[in-house]
């Protein structure tokens, strides 16, 4: 018997702009990496903030700065953040950041170092920090519909038992949250390679089959443009071949898995972009764990499904990431990173309906405000998409 | 039952592995989950847990079928019940 959503609601903060957040942070963001010390100066003396250094920030153009600000932006207006510090060299870029954050009604505040030092820059930040501080503790969780939950997938450290029970357990969430409305997200360009006709057939209209099938030949351009004769080491990953997945459309077809047997996809977004509806989006990105996680917060998301073979142990600052995974040796060595154990599926124990609400029930009690064992081991992997070299 | 192995659908090449410390020579019991049946077969080689076998005879160049889509391509002929992964399969994309 599959859970009752209809009527199904969690507890949250609803931000100034309406969007509804399940974690409450205060954080302090470097708008470049020599600001990065400055930055967790004030967040060792002001208690309840947190410092996000990067190594970005500087002499980017193009494409590639427009991401960069996608994404540093997309975080601060993430709804699991209640309040930001900006640090930069200099204040134009600072107020850039400060002004896109500033735009979602949250309290942003933005502090230059360049005639400042770090010294006075610490000193006047952490001030404003401990007010955010304040207002932050001040807000509390108010009752809001499965609607508002927006809910994004990735898979890592894959392996065969991937493709059998963990990624389809998410599938079978998935299929469960979108009749919903819920905004949901899936991924990883280049790992769709072998199954990206499996992807086009569901997308809803021509129109959005036609923009995945470009991301998805820009993508494969940039990789052949770069290629050697080792691309099969990488992808797939040593970590994948040992845990007996053979070829990258083997690893593909069991991604494919994690958008489930009834959603559609129903439109198609650039790395780090917000979503302007409800459904299942694809959004064109790396594979690489971290980078993908960062792009999905950046994008708004506020709940993470990340089910994982071999035992990927990656974590996001804002993004709470739950980890899900089938190998039962995975399950059993590394049992501290793994929050839904659904290796039940592959004694045949659990079912797919049941390792789905098992999924879901860890869903609620993570937006409820239970932290995920990503969270508690402190693992806050924060991993910025890069295009292309400085100028 | 224990099962030692998983197929995705009827008509795939290939099986996986479930439980650790399959021998050469161990007979098992797989089960095809898409249409829920199962199947014995014998491991001709030690496979670890994740890893495949085949489920049928593939001939050197042959197209390898898992949840009914191609993964790849045989590079040496394969038995039934033998390890299959990169050393006897390989990518036709890159």
């Amino acid at each position: 018997m599959a859970m009752d959503l209809s009527k199904a609601s969690f507890r949250g903060y609803r931000r100034p702009n309406g969007r509804v957040g399940v974690r409450n942070h205060v954080i302090i963001l470097p708008v470049d990496d020599i600001s990065n010390a400055a930055a967790e100066g004030v967040a060792r003396n002001v208690m309840g903030t947190m410092a996000l250094p990067h190594p970005y920030g500087r002499l980017q153009f193009g494409a590639d700065l427009d991401l960069f600000f996608r994404t540093l932006i997309g975080i601060g207006a993430s709804p699991n953040v209640a309040a930001v510090v900006v640090i930069g060299i200099e204040p134009g870029w600072t107020k850039r950041v400060v002004d896109g954050i500033a735009a979602t009604g949250k309290p942003a505040a933005g502090f230059s170092i360049e005639h400042n030092g770090d010294t006075a820059t610490v000193m006047n930040a952490s001030r404003k920090a401990k007010e955010f501080v304040h207002y932050a503790t001040a807000l509390e969780r108010v009752e809001c519909p499965l609607k508002d939950l927006w809910v994004s997938t990735k898979c890592g450290e894959s392996d065969t038992t991937s493709g059998c029970g963990a990624n389809p357990a998410v599938g079978n969430a998935f299929d469960k949250l979108y009749p919903h409305r819920v905004t949901l997200v899936f991924g990883e360009t280049t790992e769709l390679t072998g199954g990206e006709h499996l992807v086009a057939a569901r997308c809803r209209t021509p129109e959005v089959r036609e923009k995945f099938k470009m991301m998805f030949d820009r993508y494969q351009e940039v990789v052949n443009r770069h290629r050697t004769d080792d691309l099969f080491e990488s992808q797939p990953t040593k970590g994948n071949i040992a845990g007996g997945l053979t070829t990258i459309e083997e690893k593909a077809l069991g991604n494919i898995q994690k958008i489930g047997r009834q959603c559609k996809v129903d439109g198609v977004l650039d790395k780090g972009e917000t979503p302007t509806g409800p459904g299942l989006w694809f959004m064109d990105s790396s594979s690489a764990a971290a980078e993908m996680v960062t792009l999905c917060a950046a994008a708004g998301y506020v709940v993470h499904f990340f089910p994982t073979g071999q035992g990927n142990v990656i974590g996001n600052p804002i993004l709470p990431v739950i980890k899900l995974g089938a190998n039962p040796k995975t399950v059993r060595t590394m049992s501290e990173h793994i929050d839904v154990d659904v290796s039940g599926l592959l004694r045949r124990e659990l079912t797919m309906d049941q390792a789905g609400d098992k999924l879901l029930e860890c869903m609620f009690a993570t937006a409820n405000g239970r932290w995920t064992s990503a969270e508690v081991l402190g693992h806050r992997e924060f991993v910025l998409t890069r295009l292309y070299e400085s100028a | 039952m224990t099962i030692h192995f998983v197929v995705h659908e009827e008509g795939d090449s290939v099986g996986v592995v479930v439980v650790e410390g399959v021998k050469a020579g161990d007979a098992l019991t797989g089960w095809i989950m898409e249409q829920d049946k199962t199947l014995a077969m014998k491991a001709l080689n030690d496979i670890p847990i994740g890893h495949k076998l085949a489920i049928r005879d593939l001939k050197n160049g042959d197209t390898v079928i898992k949840y009914g889509v191609d993964i790849g391509r045989t590079v040496a002929p394969i038995r039934t019940g033998e390890y299959l992964h990169v050393h006897n399969v390989k990518t036709k994309r890159w």
